[in-house]
C-alpha cells in the first residue's frame, strides 16, 4: 500500500493545461524529489494533494482512500495526514513561536494547552531552536522562521510531508540549517514530497527524483542515475542548465 | 568591539534657534490677524453675542451635562459599532453555499445604511420606532438615535475591517488551511485578529467622526451639549452657548485626533520594520 498514490492527475487553470494525467506513488517512509523548470506544476501536484486546489479528472489516495471520499469530506481530517511547508514560510505574525507552533494541535486535533505546548517545546529542542519559544516571527531571521514553520507543520504529526520550495527566499548561508532538519526527518522515516532547485540535496536525500515539464513526470529515477545518465533530451538540458548556473 | 560613533554636541544656539524662529512666526502671524479681527467694527457685537463670559458661565453647567450624555453615547456605541461591524465583516468574507444567507444580509445591510444620511436614520429611528409603541422595548430617543448611529456607523466600519482582511496576505489562508483550521477557525484566528491590526487608524478616525456626530441626537429631542445650549441660546438669544459647547467637543475631538495620530505613526514603523 502506499502512503499516496495519484493517478492519472489532471488539472487545468481556465483552458490552460497545467497538469497532465501525472501518475506518482509514494511509500512509506519514501522521499520523493520533484524537479523541474518553473511553471512546469510542482507546486499545482503538491497543492491538488492535499486540497488547496480542486482538480478535474484523475485520483489521488491516502493509504488506499481517496480524497473525494466520504471520509476526507470534513478537509480536516486530510490535513491530519499531509502537511506541507511552503517557500513564504506563512507563520502568522501575530502569534510567538509556540503559539504558532501549538494553534493547529490545539484547535483542529484537541490536544490540551499543556500537552501541546509541551510538545512544542521538545520540537524547539529537536530542531535546535529551544530559545526562540517566545518570539514573534519579525524578530527571527528568514532561516528560523522557515525552521518555525517546519516544525509548526510537523507539531501536527502528518504522515506525509510535503515541501515547496522551502529554501528558495534564503539567503545562501541560511538555507544549510534548513535542509539539516529535513535530511533528519528523512533519516528518522518521514515520508516526504520535496518540491527542490538544490539538486546537491535532492541528491542526498531523495529516493527517487521526479523531473517535471509541461504538467508531466518526463523521466524519474534514483539521483544517482536520473543526476549522472538522464536519458530524456529534456532532462539532459535542464540539468545542463543547471549545472551551468552553478547548482549542482 | 569598535565605540558607537559618539554624537556630535549641538551647541545651544543651535539647537534652539529654530524653535525661536517657527514660534515668532507664529505668534506674528496670529497676532496680525487677532489684531484685525478684534480691530472690526463689528468686534464688539460679535463678542458679546459669541463669547460673552458670563454667558458661557451661565450656560455651563447644563451644556456639560448634556456633553456627558454625548460622550456615554459615544462610548457606548463604539464598543456596540467594533463588535457589530466585525460581525458583519465576518459575514461578508464567508464562502459556500451554507453560508449565502448571511453573506447577502451583510452586502445588503451595508449598502442600504452607507447610503442613508445619518440624520435620517436618527429622525426615522428616534422619532418612528417609539412612535410605533411596539410592547417591551424602550420609547426614549436617546435610545433609539443611539441605535441609529450604531446601525449607520457599523455599516462603514464593517467596510474598514472588510478592507483589512482582505489585506491580509493569500498565503496565511493557505497556511492556516493546510494545517486543517476549518474556514471559521482560519478567520477568528489567523485572518481576524491581523485585519484588526491593520486598520485600526482607520477605525479610530471613524470614532473621532462619530464622536461629533452624535450631536445629531439633538434633533430628535435628546438634551445633549447641543441642544441644551440651543435651549439656552433661545431663553436668552445670546450665541455663547454654542461657542461653549464646541469647546467641549474640541475638548474631546482633538486629544482623540491626536492619539488616532499617534498610533497610524506606530502602525507605520511597524510596516517599515516587516522584512516580509
Ligand atoms: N492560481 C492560478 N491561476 C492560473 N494559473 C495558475 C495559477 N497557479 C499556477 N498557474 C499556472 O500553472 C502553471 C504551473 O504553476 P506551478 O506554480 O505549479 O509551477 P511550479 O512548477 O511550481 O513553478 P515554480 O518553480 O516557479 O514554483 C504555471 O503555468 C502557472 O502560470
Ligand atoms: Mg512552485
Amino acid at each position: 500500500m502506499y502512503r499516496v498514490r495519484i493517478d492519472n492527475l489532471t488539472k487545468y487553470y481556465g483552458n490552460t493545461l497545467v497538469l497532465d494525467a501525472v501518475n506518482l506513488a509514494v511509500k512509506e517512509h519514501e522521499v520523493v524529489c520533484l524537479i523541474g523548470a518553473s511553471g512546469s506544476g510542482k507546486s499545482t501536484l503538491l497543492r491538488c494533494v492535499n486540497k488547496l486546489v480542486p482538480f478535474d479528472h484523475g485520483t489521488i489516495e491516502l493509504d488506499g482512500v481517496s480524497i473525494e471520499d466520504e471520509k476526507f469530506k470534513n478537509s480536516n481530517e486530510l490535513h491530519k495526514r499531509v502537511g506541507i511547508v511552503f517557500q513564504a514560510f506563512n507563520l502568522f505574525p501575530h502569534m510567538n513561536v509556540l503559539d504558532n507552533i501549538t494553534l493547529a494541535p490545539r484547535k483542529v486535533h484537541g490536544v490540551s494547552r499543556r500537552e501541546s505546548e509541551k510538545h512544542a517545546h521538545e520540537l524547539l529542542q529537536l530542531f535546535g531552536m529551544p530559545e526562540f519559544a517566545t518570539s514573534y516571527p519579525e524578530q527571527l531571521s528568514g532561516g528560523q522562521q522557515q525552521r518555525v514553520a517546519i516544525i509548526r507543520t510537523m507539531a501536527t504529526n502528518p504522515h506525509v510531508l510535503m515541501l515547496d520550495e522551502i529554501t528558495a527566499a534564503l539567503d545562501p548561508e541560511l538555507i544549510g540549517g534548513v535542509l539539516k532538519i529535513i535530511k533528519d526527518l528523512a533519516e528518522q522515516g518521514m515520508t516526504m514530497i520535496i518540491v527542490t532547485h538544490e539538486m546537491g540535496f535532492a541528491r542526498e536525500v531523495a529516493d527517487r527524483v521526479c523531473f517535471l515539464e509541461g504538467g508531466r513526470i518526463l523521466e524519474e529515477g534514483p539521483p544517482q542515475k536520473l543526476f549522472s545518465t538522464p536519458t530524456h533530451p529534456r532532462t539532459q538540458q535542464f540539468l545542463q542548465r543547471i549545472i551551468e548556473a552553478g547548482r549542482l | 568591539m569598535p565605540a558607537p560613533p559618539a554624537r556630535r554636541a549641538l551647541s545651544a544656539r543651535e539647537r534652539y534657534l529654530p524653535f525661536v524662529f517657527s514660534a515668532l512666526s507664529v505668534v506674528v502671524v496670529f497676532g496680525l490677524i487677532a489684531r484685525l479681527v478684534t480691530r472690526a467694527e463689528q468686534w464688539p457685537r460679535i463678542k458679546l453675542q459669541f463669547f460673552n463670559i458670563d454667558a458661557i458661565i451661565a450656560a455651563f453647567p447644563n451644556v456639560f451635562r448634556g456633553f456627558l450624555t454625548n460622550m456615554t453615547v459615544w462610548a457606548i456605541a463604539l464598543v456596540a459599532i467594533a463588535i457589530w461591524a466585525l460581525v458583519l465583516a465576518i459575514f461578508r468574507s464567508l464562502t459556500g453555499p451554507l453560508f449565502a444567507p448571511l453573506k447577502v444580509f451583510s452586502i445588503l445591510y451595508i449598502d442600504l445604511l452607507r447610503g442613508i444620511p445619518s440624520l435620517l436614520l436618527v429622525l426615522l429611528f428616534g422619532f418612528g420606532v417609539p412612535a410605533l409603541q411596539i410592547p417591551g422595548l424602550p420609547r426614549t430617543g436617546l435610545f433609539w438615535g443611539g441605535v441609529a448611529m450604531i446601525l449607520g456607523y457599523s455599516a462603514y466600519a464593517a467596510e474598514v475591517y472588510r478592507s483589512g482582511m482582505e489585506a491580509v496576505h493569500d498565503g496565511q489562508r493557505a497556511a492556516a488551511k493546510a494545517l486543517g483550521l476549518s474556514q471559521w477557525q482560519t478567520l477568528i484566528y489567523a485572518i481576524v485578529p491581523q485585519a484588526v491590526r491593520n486598520v485600526l487608524p482607520a477605525l479610530l478616525n471613524l470614532a473621532v467622526a462619530l464622536q461629533k456626530d452624535v450631536a445629531l441626537l439633538s434633533v430628535i429631542g435628546v438634551r445633549d451639549a447641543v441642544r441644551e445650549a440651543q435651549i439656552f441660546t433661545a431663553r436668552t438669544f445670546n450665541y455663547s452657548s454654542l461657542i461653549a459647547a464646541a469647546v467641549l467637543f474640541l475638548a474631546a475631538t482633538i486629544p482623540m485626533a491626536r492619539f488616532t495620530d499617534y498610533v497610524a505613526r506606530k502602525d507605520q514603523e511597524r510596516r517599515l520594520q516587516r522584512t516580509l
